[in-house]
């Protein structure tokens, strides 16, 4: 770890490491990413060499899952990028309104911030009783936060100001209940929403679903994973489905984008055969 | 002289902050249109004036300009704009990648995570340029520059609206040229020599 950074060759250790050893797979995850998360945490943790990280994680288990934690990036909002929101709202749920059960998938949801944004959306038209919303993340205890829904108060205005620009015209502050320094969601957006843990890397299809949105979560995969997910995404998606992507991730030169056809300006595609 | 050498060629990453736009749309007119470097552009700002921003800059200069796009390889002879609200990562392959994850210096890009990536991949044909702005965010980047043999260059923190960024540069890094706007585009049109 020369300069505190870990080199290219210490990566290819560790990750493999962490397969063998404890059945993660980060190999084809983008190392710039990955490497700056490592380094981070080596800092963070104070680790005077790279031995020593190495030998902490293949022996403390504790230490790994903080590690796996760590390097998985988990910063989210609600509403995140408003006019998606507005997109979502105002031309692709309509469509899909016509289904008698929506289902729709949340890959990657870390914390559940979206999973509620859009709950509300689903709620104020008058879908969300009909509506399924899986969310899922590889890890555990992003989920338990997802499930709890809550969060930190002093977040809120800035959500209550995505909420507005999203196209919502309620008074945002009746979806949550503010108590000391932290909002807690209301009971019946989550009714609709089944938490669970599943891996993009290892884990298959597990239904088939009508919508499917998956943000900034691609960009921490190579191309070759990239593609991988976007098959399974494919093989989990109705026809006329959409797809609905992180504003500078797109399906455009994957080997299902002959299937799909961009919806506006928002990073949202069709199913088209 | 440089022949028996892996191709790398070479890449100037500049940053900037508050009061740096003015200075690249001062040094921007002034670039040769046959530039042999990839440069790559990471300024703090608002996540609103993405397309702007490029649209702005194409509009001062015939190099071309395009915002770095996720999994793009980097060619020399153009210019890349890091979009707003994703830190720019540089890959060995010399493609782009994104992360979303906590802002540094509270700045979503930062500097420095994009100074330290490519000073990793470009090492000694690696140029960082830190201009005008308010925070110290790209010292520790030009540090990185500095430790994997690239060259480091600060604007004259008198010829800069907010002096302080490039001052932190020029106290806690060695400099390799410290230069006024005019002097920066003369630099990037190679008249200036490493």
């Amino acid at each position: 770890m020369e300069q505190g950074r870990i080199s290219d060759e210490e990566l290819e250790i560790l990750l493999n490491d962490l397969l063998e050893q404890h059945g993660y797979d980060f190999t084809e995850y983008a190392h710039a990413s990955l490497k700056r998360r490592i380094n981070r945490l080596a800092s963070l943790d104070k680790f005077p060499s790279f031995a020593e990280l190495r030998f902490r994680l293949k022996n403390d288990e504790g230490y790994l899952k903080r590690f796996v934690e760590e390097i998985s990036v988990n910063v989210t909002e609600m509403f995140r990028d408003p006019l998606f929101y507005k997109t979502l709202r105002e031309e692709v749920l309509p469509v899909l309104a016509t289904y008698p059960l929506i289902r729709i998938w949340h890959a990657g949801c870390a914390t559940g911030e979206e999973v509620y944004s859009l709950a509300i959306v689903l709620k104020e038209l008058k879908l969300l009783e009909k509506s399924l919303l899986y969310a899922t993340d590889i890890n555990p205890s992003v989920l338990e936060t997802a499930r709890k829904g809550i969060f930190p108060l002093s977040q809120m205005k800035i959500y209550s100001e995505n909420y507005v620009e999203a196209g919502g015209s309620q008074e945002f502050s009746q979806y949550y209940t503010a108590n000391y320094d932290f909002a807690k969601m209301d009971e019946e957006l989550k009714k609709r929403i089944i938490l669970a843990t599943h891996n993009l890397v290892s884990d298959h299809s597990f239904n088939v679903f009508h919508l499917i949105l998956c943000r900034n979560v691609l960009i921490y995969f190579n191309k070759d994973l990239q593609d991988r997910v976007f098959r399974l995404f494919d093989d989990s998606l109705e026809k006329l489905g959409f797809l609905a992507l992180g504003a500078k991730e797109t399906i455009r030169f994957s080997s299902i984008a002959g299937s799909y056809q961009l919806q506006g300006k928002e990073k949202i595609w069709r199913k088209i055969k | 002289m440089e022949k028996d050498k892996v191709e790398r060629f070479k890449a100037i990453i500049i940053g900037g902050s508050a009061g740096s736009l003015s200075v690249l749309l001062e040094v921007l007119p002034q670039l040769s249109q046959d530039i042999s470097a990839a440069i790559i552009i990471v300024l703090h700002r608002k996540s609103t004036t993405d397309s702007l921003l490029v649209e702005l800059f194409s509009s001062k200069t015939s190099v071309p300009v395009s915002e770095a796009a996720e999994k793009e390889l980097i060619e020399p002879g153009k210019i890349y704009v890091a979009p707003a609200d994703y830190h720019l990562l540089i890959e060995q392959d010399f493609s782009f990648s994104f992360d979303a994850s906590e802002k540094i210096n509270f700045s979503r890009p930062s500097i420095d995570v994009s100074f330290e990536s490519a000073a990793e991949v470009f090492r000694e044909s690696l140029v960082g340029i830190l201009l005008s702005g308010a925070n110290a965010d790209g010292v520790v980047g030009l540090q990185a520059i500095r430790s994997f043999g690239g060259t480091t260059i600060a604007q004259r923190p008198d010829t800069a609206e907010v002096p302080y960024m490039p001052e932190q540069a020029i106290q806690q890094v060695a400099m390799d040229f410290i230069l006024s706007p005019p002097e920066i585009a003369d630099f990037l049109n190679g008249q200036i020599r490493i």
